[in-house]
């Protein structure tokens, strides 16, 4: 893995600091580039398609780098790891600011949480969902390996993924979160798994140890 | 399975070192932060919260360079406050790693610049700092807190949970609450200001001040109905540990990370 790069794509969504150094805490001597540069971007082995903020101007800054059709590459080409906004970018339309198109990589929809929410036994939740919540692994991946199911993940979100499909992680919060997704080669989470203690770093050390995407590790759907 | 309620060690930090004093006197020295931050990550801390402190411009080039080794190191949310007074420090503080920023006296001194920051780095690392203090009850009976600054001297006249649905309709997308009354007493929160907080704000609450045992962390959570219990002392001083915490909560019922 040590010749082996990552590139973490910057397009002015949020602080990247943490995904670049927890990467290369679990790295081992992976090279970490942060870039907005095209090229970089699919010249890398693996790409990280992080962001946190809001979704309009998540598109709007995909655009205007000309890095929404980088992404379609990527998708189609090498592992990638969606997370946060990243993942919801990645579907086809998000509620937020009034609604607005995504990159449609992955069926399904960005909802919100609504300002009523509430758990089974009627307890009022707070929106944003934010720490630490369990997710139930719905399919074998090696993303998942070494993690123990229900394991917690750090989430921070005020609007969530409803996938009609290729759902690897689910987990409640009033609703029921798609809380990562997996289709070939993209793998998605909602949660942070930079800011996940020991589950997130495992979780970043298999997608560098991820080489050969199998179909057959996802369920028959349709 | 749901949500956990978070547990998060504070560590007040002055020219580079961990302090804590009883309402800001008698200061005593609790280590270095990085170290710290390091010891209560491996203990299962859910979150760690580094308030500044320090005076001087040059401490705080400290502060960022110890934000950053603890960033580097730690890999659980990391919210930094004390002395955020311009978008520029914001960005500092979330260049150094930190993945939230407290605001407090600046958003008194100029209510949009929560807004600002909020449209500009997305609410969800904008927390709003409040220190309210217990004064007299409204006209009505009703209790009223009020916003204090300079660590607790200077009353301001803001109405303590009017100030919080004002910086939450702004965009902060969390409330650190201490209780000036409480801070370093160890009498416990202040349940009936926390409880008004949370109820009249839809996102996470923070109860800080005050912390002595953990019944009183208990009570944050079942009484004071926050989302997040933040403690100082009884860690640093080794009183309690963040595992003797969670399990204690954990045995009344609360919903932890364990």
């Amino acid at each position: 893995m040590s010749s082996s790069s990552v590139a973490v794509v910057d397009y002015g969504m949020g602080n990247l600091h943490s995904v670049a150094s927890a990467l290369e805490k679990v790295g081992d001597g992976v090279k970490v580039i942060v870039t907005d540069c095209p090229e970089t971007i699919l010249g890398a082995d693996r790409v990280i398609f992080p962001g946190v903020g809001a979704i309009r101007d998540c598109m709007a800054e995909l655009k205007a780098r000309g890095l929404d059709e980088v992404i379609q590459e990527v998708a189609a080409q090498k592992p990638m790891l969606g997370i946060c906004l990243g993942m919801q970018a990645l579907l086809e339309s998000s509620e937020e600011n009034d609604g607005v198109e995504c990159l449609d990589i992955l069926p399904g929809a960005v909802k919100f949480f609504g300002n009523d929410l509430h758990d089974s036994a009627g307890t009022r939740l707070k929106v944003p969902h934010m720490g630490w919540n369990n997710v139930a692994q719905t399919i074998e991946h090696p993303l998942w390996a070494g993690i123990a199911n229900d394991s917690r993940f750090y989430f921070v979100h005020s609007y969530y993924v409803d996938a009609p499909e290729f759902v690897a992680g689910t987990a409640d919060y009033g609703v029921q979160v798609h809380a990562a997704l997996a289709c070939e080669n993209v793998f998605a989470v909602q949660f942070h798994p930079e800011k996940s203690g020991e589950a997130g770093l495992r979780l970043l050390r298999n997608f560098l140890n991820w080489d050969r995407p199998v179909a057959s590790f996802f369920p028959v759907t349709g | 399975m749901a949500l956990a309620k978070r547990i998060i060690p504070c560590l007040d930090v002055d020219k580079g070192r961990v302090v804590k004093g009883v309402n800001f006197v008698g200061i005593r020295d609790a280590g270095d932060p990085v170290e710290v931050a390091k010891r209560y990550n491996e203990q299962g801390a859910d979150e760690i919260t580094f308030l500044d402190i320090t005076a001087t411009h040059e401490g705080r080039e400290t502060t960022v360079h110890t934000v950053e080794q603890i960033a580097a190191e730690v890999f659980i949310p990391l919210t930094v406050g004390g002395g955020i007074r311009e978008i520029k420090d914001i960005r500092t503080m979330l260049n150094a790693g930190a993945d939230k920023v407290g605001i407090n006296s600046a958003a008194i001194h100029r209510p949009d610049f929560v807004k600002e920051a909020a449209d500009r780095f997305g609410s969800q690392c904008i927390v709003i700092a409040i220190d309210a203090k217990r004064v007299a009850n409204e006209a009505d009976g009703r209790p009223r807190w009020e916003i204090f600054t300079h660590g607790g001297r200077k009353p301001t006249g803001i109405n303590a949970v009017e100030w919080a649905i004002k910086m939450v309709a702004n965009g902060a997308g969390e409330v650190l609450l201490t209780s000036m009354d409480g801070d370093g007493t160890k009498a416990g929160y202040d349940l009936a200001l926390t409880r008004a907080i949370s109820e009249a704000v839809p996102v996470p609450v923070i109860a800080s001040g005050g912390v002595g045992n953990l019944d009183h962390m208990v009570a944050g959570i079942t009484e004071g109905l926050a989302d997040a219990v933040l403690a100082a002392s009884i860690f640093h001083f080794g009183e309690y540990t963040v595992p003797e915490a969670k399990a204690y909560m954990a045995a009344r019922g609360i919903e932890v990370r364990l």
